[in-house]
């Protein structure tokens, strides 16, 4: 599914405007330590977390992650946003806790093999 | 394909350009052709030797050396070196700073993750001495 698609029916809102979001989400992944997304996130996964500081971007630009979701209402920094946009990854937005968003991105089928 | 060397200067503590070596290590090794796995590896090394740095070293250099079959990445930098590297080798083991933590670093995961995604590691550092770190990756 397109990340724009997911945008929509999840209504997230978008920090880094029209960026990437035309990008292919196969999967998800949540974690808050940088090295553990490191090793075992997946090549276009969505990745749920709290860490809204610049380093999140190298993270998803390495890993080849569709986009990342700021979860619990968390607002990116401003180098965050600059970063992202130089870089083309999306940056989302949701008010929801990690868990409640994993769990619908699962009912509309992200990570369902 | 001739033989490629490439130095990039890493400042310690510098966490705004953090990871920014790697990005360019990633970019180039794509243009040159490698296979996408191998540059997911590589990426993902010179990412946490290049944090590693920034995070617990001192000033420092990456230098890339590109190959027809193989890449090796040769981390150096004069900060305070490590006094057990089979414990920093351990999974969990960190010394990083509260501050560090915050952001989501220190997880002890860094070396650890070098050493699945290479062929070869090699780190040598003494106490008051600084740190270097090979890598090496078969293509
Ligand atoms: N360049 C370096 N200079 C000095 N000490 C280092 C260096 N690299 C690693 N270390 C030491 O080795 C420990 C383990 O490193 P490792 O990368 O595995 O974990 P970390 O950096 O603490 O956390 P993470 O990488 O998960 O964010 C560090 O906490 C630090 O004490
Ligand atoms: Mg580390």
């Amino acid at each position: 599914m397109k990340v724009i698609e997911i945008v929509k029916l999840l209504r997230l809102s978008a920090a880094t405007g029209e960026e990437g979001l035309d990008r292919e989400a196969e999967t998800g992944y949540c974690g808050d330590l940088l090295s553990d997304v490191m090793a075992n996130s997946k090549k276009g996964a969505l990745w749920l977390t709290i860490q809204s500081h610049q380093n999140i971007v190298a993270v998803a630009v390495l890993r080849e992650l569709a986009a990342v979701i700021l979860v619990n209402g968390r607002m990116p920094d401003e180098e965050t946003k600059i970063k992202a946009q130089g870089e083309g990854v999306p940056i989302l937005l949701s008010p929801l806790p990690a868990y409640e968003l994993a769990g619908k991105l699962y009912e509309i089928g992200i990570g369902r093999a | 394909m001739p033989n490629l060397t490439k130095r990039y200067p890493i400042k310690a503590r510098d966490y705004l350009k953090a990871g920014e070596v790697s990005i360019q290590i990633q970019g180039l090794l794509k243009i040159i052709g490698f296979a996408p796995d191998f540059i997911r590896r590589v990426s993902l090394c010179a990412y946490e030797a290049e944090m590693n740095v920034v995070m617990h070293g001192g000033d420092g250099e990456l230098t890339l050396e590109v190959d027809t079959d193989r890449v090796d990445l040769d981390v150096r930098d004069a900060g305070p070196g490590i006094e057990d590297i089979g414990l920093a080798l351990q999974e969990g083991y960190s010394t990083a700073s509260e501050e560090a933590r915050e952001m989501g670093f220190g997880a002890g995961m860094g070396l650890p993750n070098i050493q699945k995604n290479s062929d070869s590691l090699d780190i040598i550092s003494e106490k008051g001495k600084g740190t270097e770190v090979k890598i090496g990756f078969i293509a």
